[in-house]
């Protein structure tokens, strides 16, 4: 079974994240740059179902130059080989563009089975891209998935909403997108280290694609950002000193904030 | 030629460590330590990652790298903790390591697959309580007797000796008298649960509380004579040579607590205020995190020379001990200074610097004491 693996390099969450004054895109010096963790996930997630039915696992991602430590993180973990692609033409690329680009190097990928994707970023958190690539690719999409497991041509996978637990089902080829309570990622071992060292990675620009350039970056986006402002500073909030009706109060204070 | 960056993958495998550490280690240690527990959760963890195979070949199970990484491995782990930290080191550089230098095809075939996994745990048993560093003083015998060893005396402070995955216990035992009237030392092999090996329950201790660390008793306990590790009336050689790698990997652990040190002082001046100021802002408080970070810095530069010597097979027995004892007292130091900073927090031990502060005594006395250091360091210098 051959699965391809969407990833991107996000600012640790760790870190403090902020957007440029000139564009409000990422500021991506700002903050230290790793494998967003939903997609250390999806990874987790193809490489278990590449040991139960074998296959291979290629991951893709579209970023500039440094991304190629977050791909080389998911091949350290056991991916097989890798697209990247890299082009300073994608700065600033909305979800369409973005979508139009990954549906492009998906279709490079021989005989793909299935495509996980991480339900969505924790930088964008447009959480979009499948749905849009399963439109532009005409595949069906499985999304918001808790489990995945594969039978024969067919997907199926749990869903978990507040409602209560949806099972799905689609047949193969399709995009499923995954969430945190899917899996539990390994570490790469030191291995794992290595062996991505001599690990394949295809690097390639909107041109090798066949996309225009000029409907893809800041320019060709459909939506911008007008205005980004830090959050403020958390206040020193309000404080109550416990006379005996220290829990009243406090629920006061939650039902004027029409918390309770 | 003068190049103090570290190649790619060992770069990768120190930043993997370090967020396994932050995200595994960190939010349960306390409590396991406050709680005497061996971190089974954690080991199996860190089996699962490779980090018990690190420098043993792929054939064996191993991963293929070195003994470098094992020691970029333990600061990491380290910086947040030392009972995790110091139970790969016993694992890595006293269980297995031994039986894969000395080991036998067979008993190669035997453990070191699960040992490198983690799965299973070797101890290494030499020191007595009436020694450590003499090995003269040695008690513990072992005599051949109808294709058996048949072992008598007492072993103390072991390491990863009576865990429920611990498989051996390596002894070093007299085994004769050797032409020049000194004693015969070998090492011997003996499997956890055989009859006549006693564990005795774990040692209330100062610090490493999340260690496993216990007496063993042999009374007339017998194992197979190819149990044997090694050639026999070589055991005291060999202990020597795994205790000059096992020197920087102490160092490691060292530093590892040093630079952990100046993690959370950093992190707590920037909040904690005084006089109507962040006390980061006070020079007497810059001062001591600068100091702190000088040693952690310093010990770091001895521990990868000396470990850079040993990987290009040079000697480097003076490296290790002076990396050993930089690092253990630069651990030392800043705990010190550490707890300090902390003020009243700093006596408590929800607080990972009053951990760091009883863990770090140890690292001046366990594989060699300072003065064994000073001592080892002076001969090199033909003192």
């Amino acid at each position: 079974m051959n699965i391809v693996v969407l990833v991107k390099q996000v600012p640790d969450t760790w870190s403090e994240r902020k957007l440029t004054d000139a564009d409000h895109t990422l500021d991506r010096e700002s903050a230290d740059a790793v494998l967003d963790e939903i997609n250390e996930r999806a990874v987790e997630e193809a490489l278990l179902l590449k040991e139960a039915h074998g296959g291979e696992v290629t991951v893709i991602a579209m970023g500039p130059g440094r991304a190629t430590d977050a791909i080389r993180k998911a091949l350290s973990m056991g991916a097989d080989k890798a697209v990247h692609v890299s082009d300073d033409a994608l700065h600033g690329s909305d979800v369409i563009a973005t979508a139009k680009v990954l549906a492009k190097a998906i279709g490079t990928v021989e005989g793909f089975d299935l495509v996980i994707a991480g339900n969505e970023a924790t930088d964008g958190r447009a959480g979009a891209i499948p749905a849009i690539l399963a439109e532009i690719l005409g595949l069906p999409q499985v999304t918001q998935l808790r489990k995945v497991t594969v039978e024969g041509t067919t997907v199926k996978g749990e869903r978990e909403t507040e409602e209560g637990v949806a099972h799905l089902e689609a047949s193969l080829p399709a995009i499923v997108s995954v969430t945190e309570k899917i899996n539990e990622p390994r570490y790469p071992s030191f291995k794992g280290i290595m062996a991505a060292k001599k690990k394949p990675v295809t690097t390639l620009t909107v041109a090798d694609l066949g996309v225009d350039a000029g409907e893809v970056g800041l320019g060709g986006a459909w939506s911008g950002v007008i205005e980004a402002s830090p959050k403020p500073p958390r206040s020193a909030g309000q404080r109550i000193d416990d006379e005996g009706v220290g829990g009243s109060k406090i629920a006061e204070y939650l039902v004027g904030q029409k918390l309770i | 030629m003068l190049d103090f960056r570290l190649d790619e993958e060992y770069e990768a495998l120190r930043k993997t460590v370090e967020e396994f550490a932050r995200d595994e280690v960190a939010p349960v240690i306390g409590d396991l330590y406050e709680r005497n527990e061996f971190p089974y959760g954690i080991v199996a963890k860190m089996g699962r990652m490779g980090l018990f195979g690190l420098p043993f070949p792929e054939e064996h199970g191993g991963m293929g790298g070195d003994y470098f990484a094992l020691c970029l491995a333990l600061e990491e782990l380290a910086r947040v903790d030392s009972s995790v930290a110091i139970t790969l080191e016993a694992g890595v550089s006293l269980g297995t390591m031994p039986l894969f230098r000395f080991g036998t095809d067979e008993q190669r075939a035997q453990w070191l697959p699960r040992m490198c996994t983690g799965e299973v745990l070797g101890a290494f048993g030499l020191t007595e309580p009436g020694g450590g560093s003499d090995a003269g003083a040695m008690r513990t015998t072992a005599r051949l007797e109808d294709g058996h060893w048949v072992l008598n005396g007492t072993k103390a402070f072991i390491t990863n000796s009576g865990t429920d995955i611990t498989g051996l216990v390596t002894v070093a035992a007299v085994t004769g008298t050797k032409e020049n009237g000194r004693k015969e030392i070998s090492a011997i092999i003996v499997p956890a649960g055989t009859p006549g090996f006693t564990v005795s329950k774990k040692y209330s201790k100062v610090g490493w509380n999340a260690s496993d660390t216990r007496e063993l008793s042999f009374a007339d306990c017998r194992v197979p004579e190819a149990n044997l590790l090694g050639e026999r009336g070589r055991g005291y050689a060999q202990f020597l040579q795994t205790l000059d790698e096992g020197r920087i990997a102490i160092a490691a652990v060292g530093v590892g607590l040093a630079q952990g040190c100046v993690d959370e002082s950093l992190r707590y001046v920037g909040e904690r205020e005084a006089f109507g100021h962040k006390i980061g802002e006070y020079q007497a408080i810059k001062f001591k995190i600068a100091d702190m970070e000088v040693r952690a810095y310093n010990a770091r530069l001895a521990y990868y020379a000396a470990a850079a010597k040993m990987l290009r097979g040079e000697p480097f027995k003076k490296e290790a001990a002076i990396a050993k004892l930089v690092s253990s007292e630069a651990a030392m130091d800043n705990a010190r200074e550490a707890t300090q900073i902390f003020g009243g927090y700093g006596f408590m031990n929800e607080y990972p610097v009053g951990r760091f502060y009883r863990d770090a005594k140890i690292l001046e006395i366990g594989e060699g004491t300072s003065e064994v250091q000073r001592m080892l360091i002076a001969r090199e210098l033909g003192l």
